[in-house]
Parts: C-alpha cells; sequence; structure tokens
C-alpha cells in the first residue's frame, strides 16, 4: 500500500527520476528518525532504552551521512550507467557503515557501562540495513551485468563487513557477546545444520530425480505421485516431524541397536527429504516435458539410441529447470531444518528456541541470521551454476 | 530402394494406412501428399521405423527394414521435419555433426563435411558454424536442417512438410536449393506435403493418399492430365488446371531458335506459366529469349503456349 501511495505521489512529482529509490530513501529517512538504532539495556534479559541514528551522529561518524545523502541526490539525478554505479557502491558503503556505527557505539557504552550491560541492534538498525542492501541491489540490477559480473559485485560488498567482523571493530555488540559466550555451541550448531541440509539434498535428488524422469515419461504415474507429494507438502513442518514419532520410536524398539530413535536427526532427516520430494520431482518432470518435442523427434529419426538421446538431449535441455527446482529445495530445506531442533535435531534451530524461550532477542537472532546468510548464499550460488550451464543459445 | 508390399497401420481402432503398396526407385523424388489424416505421414514414418508397420513387408535395398537395428537404419536415411527441432544447446556445426559422429566419422572428415553441407545450403561456413539455433531465421534453421539431414551423406532423404512453417518466399527458396541439391546429388527423396504447388515443383512422381489408400501415383504431368477420378481433380485443382500444366514446362521447350524480336528477354529456365504471365503483362504476343549465359536463344510466341499438350 505505501509503495503504491508512493508511486501515484511521485508520478506528480516529475523530478522523481528513479522511483524505486525514491521509496528506498523515505522509507529509510522515517525508519532513522521514527525507530531505535541501537538499544542499550543493563543486561541481556531484561529490554533497554532505543537510540534513533541522529543521536549517535556526533564527529566523525556524520561522514556517514555522505553515501545516504548521495542516494538521496541519485532520486534526482537522470539515471544513467555511471549514476546505478554509484548508487551501488553508496548502497554498499552505507550498509558497511551502518554496522561500524553500531559496533562503535557499542564499544562506547561499554567503556563507561557494567561488562553485563547489553547493546543491542534496534528496529532502526535492520531497517536502514534492508534499505542500503536493496538501493544497492536494484542499481545493480540496472547496471545489467552479467550474473557472474553481478555475483562478484555482491560478494565484494560484503567484504567490508566480514573486515569489520574481523578485525573485532563490532564485538561489544550483544549479538557478538552472544557469540564469544557461545561460540562452541555456534559451530556445532553450524555443522549440524550442515549436516542436516546435506544429508536431506542427496537422499531427496537420489530419490526424487528417477521419479521425476519416471513421471516424465508416464502420465498414468506423474498424477498419483503429484498427488501423494503434493498432500506431503501441505502437512505443517511441526505436525510432520511430530507424525515421525511413534512409528520410528516404535521401529527403534523393533530393531535395538541400529540406532534409530523418534526423536534426532533420522526423522527430521525424513521429513525434510519429504517435503524436499515434490520439488524436485516437479522440476525433473517439467524439465523433462519442456524439451522441443521436435528436438526428440529429429533425435530419434537421425538414429540416436534412447540412452544417447536422454543424456545428449533430453538431460542438458532440462538441467536448467531442474536446477532451478534445486535452488527452491536448498533454501527452503536449509530454512526447514531450523524447525527440525525442535525434535532435537540440533542445528541453527536450537539457538533460536533457546533464545525464544529465554525471551534473549540476540540468542534467536544468532541462529537466524547464519540461516538467512546459508540461504543467501545457497541460491547465489546455485543461480551462478545455473547461469554457467545456459548455452548463449537460449 | 524402397519398396512397400501391402502394409498396413492400425492406431487403436483407426485404420492409418491400409493394403499401400509402393516401390520407389533410387533417384526418384517421391512426393507423398493428401489431405490431414490421409496417412502420408505415418508411411513417411514407416519407412524408418519411427512408426513401426503391423501388416506387409517394407524393403529398404531388397531387406525387410526388420532385419536392420532401428538405430542403424536411420543413419542411411537423412530425416527433416517441419518443427526443424535443431538441438537448441548445440552449436550449427554440432548440430550438422551429429550423424557423423554417430558413424564414427574422423575429427577432420566431419569438419570439411559440416562446411561442405553450409556452403551447399547457402550458409556462409565462417559466420553461421558457431551460431545457436535461436540466432537464426526460420529459413536458415530449416537450411541447417536440411544440411543436417544430408550430413552422413545418407541414401535416403526422408522429409516430413519440411518447408511447411516457412514464409511463401523462403518456401519457394529453399524448393529450389532443394531440387537442385537434387538434381546434383540424384540422392532418393521421399518427401510429405499437402501443398500440391510444392508437390508439382519437386516431385519426379507424386503418390497422392486418401484414407491410407493409393488414390493415384504418377508424373506431375500425368496427374494433371490424366485424373484418375474425380478426387484428384479436385485435389489438383480444376479452375487453374491449365494455369499448372504450363507450370511443369520452361520457356526453353517452346523457343523457336534463330528468331529475333525487340523487348526485355526473358531466360529460357522461366516456365511457361511465367511467360504467360510476362505475354499479359507486356501486352504483346512474341519475347524474345536468352540462355544461362545471357546468350540470345531465340523467341518464343504467345500461340506456341497451345503448340501441344504439356
Amino acid at each position: 500500500m505505501a509503495a503504491l501511495a508512493i508511486e501515484q505521489g511521485a508520478r506528480g512529482f516529475g523530478f522523481v527520476r528513479n522511483r524505486v529509490l525514491c521509496a528506498l530513501v523515505v522509507a529509510g529517512v522515517a525508519a532513522a528518525l521514527g525507530l531505535a538504532f541501537v538499544t542499550v539495556a543493563p543486561n541481556r534479559l531484561v529490554s533497554g532504552t532505543g537510540i534513533t541514528l541522529p543521536g549517535l551522529l556526533v564527529g566523525a561518524r556524520a561522514l556517514l551521512l555522505l553515501p545516504a545523502a548521495w542516494l538521496m541526490l541519485a532520486v534526482l539525478t537522470p539515471p544513467s550507467r555511471a549514476v546505478h554505479a554509484s548508487v551501488t557502491v553508496s548502497g554498499a558503503l552505507l550498509l558497511a557503515g551502518l554496522v561500524w556505527l553500531a559496533g562503535d557505539e557499542a564499544a562506547a557504552q561499554s567503556a563507561h557501562l557494567a561488562s553485563i550491560a547489553r547493546v543491542s541492534l534496534g528496529g532502526g538498525f535492520w531497517v536502514l540495513a534492508v534499505l542500503a542492501w536493496l538501493a544497492a541491489a536494484d542499481a545493480l540490477q540496472r547496471l545489467g551485468l552479467s550474473p557472474a559480473w553481478r555475483a562478484l559485485v555482491h560478494a565484494a560488498a560484503l567484504l567490508p563487513l566480514a573486515a569489520l567482523l574481523g578485525n573485532g571493530a563490532i564485538d561489544q555488540l550483544s549479538l557478538l557477546k552472544e557469540y564469544a559466550n557461545r561460540q562452541d555451541v555456534f559451530n556445532a550448531a553450524a555443522l549440524r545444520h550442515g549436516q542436516i541440509v546435506a544429508a536431506t539434498l542427496l537422499p531427496a535428488l537420489l530419490i526424487g530425480v528417477p521419479l521425476g524422469v519416471a513421471a516424465a515419461r508416464s502420465e498414468r504415474l506423474a498424477r498419483p505421485l503429484f498427488a501423494a507429494l503434493n498432500v506431503i507438502q501441505t502437512v505443517p513442518s511441526i505436525a510432520l516431524f511430530g507424525l515421525l514419532i511413534a512409528p520410528l520410536a516404535w521401529l527403534g524398539d523393533a530393531l535395538p541397536g541400529w540406532g534409530i530413535q523418534g526423536i534426532g536427526l533420522l526423522p527430521a532427516v525424513i521429513a525434510l527429504v519429504l517435503y524436499a520430494l515434490l520439488p524436485i520431482v516437479h522440476s525433473t518432470a517439467s524439465g523433462l516435458r519442456q524439451v522441443p518435442a521436435g528436438a526428440i523427434e529429429s533425435a530419434t529419426g537421425m538414429g540416436l539410441t534412447a540412452a544417447q538421446r536422454f543424456w545428449n538431449v533430453e538431460v542438458p535441455l532440462a538441467l536448467p529447470v531442474l536446477l532451478s527446482g534445486l535452488r527452491v529445495t536448498t533454501v527452503q530445506v536449509i530454512g526447514l531444518a531450523v524447525v527440525a531442533a525442535l525434535i532435537g535435531a540440533g542445528g541453527f534451530g536450537a539457538l533460536v528456541f533457546q533464545g525464544l524461550a529465554s525471551s534473549a532477542l540476540d540468542l534467536v537472532l544468532l541462529g537466524v541470521l547464519p540461516v538467512v546468510a546459508l540461504a543467501i548464499a545457497a541460491d547465489a550460488g546455485l543461480e551462478l551454476l545455473g547461469c554457467s550451464l545456459e548455452s548463449p543459445g537460449r | 530402394m524402397i519398396e512397400l508390399q501391402a502394409v498396413g497401420k492400425s492406431f487403436g481402432a483407426t485404420l492409418a494406412v491400409d493394403e499401400l503398396s509402393l516401390t520407389i526407385e533410387r533417384g526418384e523424388f517421391v512426393v507423398l501428399i493428401g489431405a490431414s489424416g490421409s496417412g502420408k505421414s505415418t508411411t513417411l514414418k514407416m519407412i524408418n521405423r519411427l512408426v513401426e508397420h503391423d501388416r506387409g513387408r517394407i524393403l529398404f535395398l531388397g531387406q525387410e527394414i526388420r532385419s536392420f537395428k532401428p538405430e542403424q537404419l536411420r543413419r542411411r536415411m537423412g530425416y527433416a521435419i517441419q518443427s526443424i527441432g535443431l538441438f537448441p544447446h548445440w552449436t550449427v556445426a554440432r548440430n550438422v555433426a551429429a550423424v557423423p559422429e554417430l558413424l564414427g566419422w574422423s575429427t577432420q572428415r566431419i569438419v570439411a563435411r559440416v562446411d561442405e553441407l553450409l556452403a551447399l545450403l547457402g550458409l556462409e561456413p565462417g559466420a553461421y558454424r558457431q551460431r545457436y539455433p535461436s540466432q537464426l531465421s526460420g529459413g536458415q534453421q530449416q537450411r541447417v536442417g536440411v544440411a543436417r539431414a544430408l550430413a552422413g551423406d545418407p541414401e535416403v532423404l526422408l522429409m516430413d512438410e519440411p518447408f511447411g512453417a516457412l514464409d511463401p518466399i523462403t518456401r519457394q527458396t529453399l524448393q529450389q536449393e532443394l531440387a537442385r541439391i537434387h538434381r546434383a546429388s540424384g540422392k532418393t527423396i521421399v518427401m510429405v506435403t499437402h501443398d500440391i504447388d510444392e508437390a508439382l515443383r519437386l516431385a519426379t512422381r507424386i503418390v497422392l493418399l486418401d484414407h491410407g489408400r493409393i488414390v493415384q501415383a504418377g508424373t506431375p504431368a500425368q496427374l494433371l492430365a490424366e485424373p484418375a477420378n474425380a478426387f484428384v481433380s479436385d485435389f489438383v485443382g480444376r479452375s487453374d488446371l491449365g494455369l499448372k500444366l504450363l507450370g511443369l514446362q520452361t520457356v526453353a521447350e517452346r523457343v523457336r531458335a534463330g528468331e529475333n524480336v525487340a523487348g526485355e528477354p526473358v531466360p529460357q529456365t522461366l516456365s511457361l506459366r511465367d511467360a504467360l504471365s510476362q505475354f499479359v503483362v507486356r501486352r504483346v504476343d512474341r519475347l524474345p529469349v536468352v540462355d544461362a549465359h545471357g546468350l540470345p536463344a531465340g523467341v518464343i510466341h504467345f500461340a506456341d503456349l497451345l503448340q501441344r499438350a504439356p
């Protein structure tokens, strides 16, 4: 609604040359003035008092206004490649600056507060960080670079953040303190999360791809198969985890020594594989079905054997669709694996639920942020892989 | 070369081809024509076993086609279809090289063959070799399709409405090129079409099918001049029958050598149908004719168009 209103409003303002950026800037100004940028609390469990951005911009920190001012100016500048490039750089600089500012304030506060006091990131920070990222990403899109270059720029934009993280500039933030306290737990959770995702995707591909090939070949198989997979997909994840407890516990009793339990990694992976099957089977089948009938007929007509036709014509032409399905599946599994912590599978979800139980928001964030980062990285990586497979012929 | 003996094919309860017998000699250009559902495509596809026949025998070089492996048989028969079916993820060169690669030719021989065929089909090899099908026009794609069908130097070329999806001008150009390739290579060609003008222009023999049976088979002139029944007359067209007959012959066959007349000369390869058009447009009854080198070859008279039954 708000975006629409801004769109319509902007039409009346002919001087606005970039409506998307205009909307982002307006929202950014509102967030900077209206929402707390950081909150300061005497300890990790009570809610603190918020400080908005203007209250923090003293001395050298005011330099942060430079990239912000350029983003505002760019709203009024006729679009060109140079403007898009400068907006990309400004957005990335602003993002890094926001993180640095929060860390700097945390360091300043902790210098004259008790060590259990916490400086947390506030709503204002998160909104501004997302808006800065969106502004950079939108301008990058407008630059029309090849996917590989786009990924490279994204990675370059993250370098300052990595540097801030590495040199301890933001160590006094509550989130980082939480990490320092639980480094072992965090690392174990990261490993386990990766294990869950890998242990899900591998069997899902091994089962899903052959099923997809079969479904593409036989309509009689496809209909009941997709009906069943659709039903599984509609079962809420917590319910599915719960449903698996009883049969697996029974199986564990019936087959002692196999290590089968109603809770833990196994039921989580089984449930996640069941979820992952639909997108994988679906994308395999629709990838094969969209191979031009003429290509298949002429392949057969010129004397390719069925196996040659499958591997040389059908597979390469179906692969981009399969890969985009795998992309969706991977992101979905990374997210769903959080819920698997409820049945004792571990992973980042364990941090999230522990944080929720103790109302420690920073602990929740410590679980959520790496999941988001992992999902974005997996999505970008698989997109890049997909683009590298696309020949210029398509 | 190819012999169909009382061949039949049914799809469920539908009889597609019924007791069809046809012998195709080496070097012939046979066009199977008929309305949709007449069984012409099915007949073509039975020859390379894309459709297996139910009854009768089909012989290739005297041997029942079922005694060949389907892949081996197909590699000896080029195949071009209306939807062209180029592999979109392969370059033009790799598309054309598909069958030679299956046949295990040496790389050197394949590269030479690809360039030779692209040139034969009027595609400059240097400019088109590395392009992808989506970067070509429909006509260029079908040129590649025909080149690919010819690549393995097949003994037979099977074509299923190859020019059906092209615009009239491109279609006519490609028809001329195919006729030229047929004359130059002497390959046996079997083509399916529903376009009677295409059949008249290209065929050495037209086979008119209806409901899976042969209604009439003969040279274009025979079909026009001696239609077996009313169905044939209707199919080849009654109103412009005379024009179609004229279309089968060229000026060279009626030219009076040694005569001279003023005016813009016409080439002796012009069809009599087009010559008639020239007479009408120019409001004359005599036209000067030149040969392939542009030298005077004589004069064609309007009255000579009626000289004798073509």
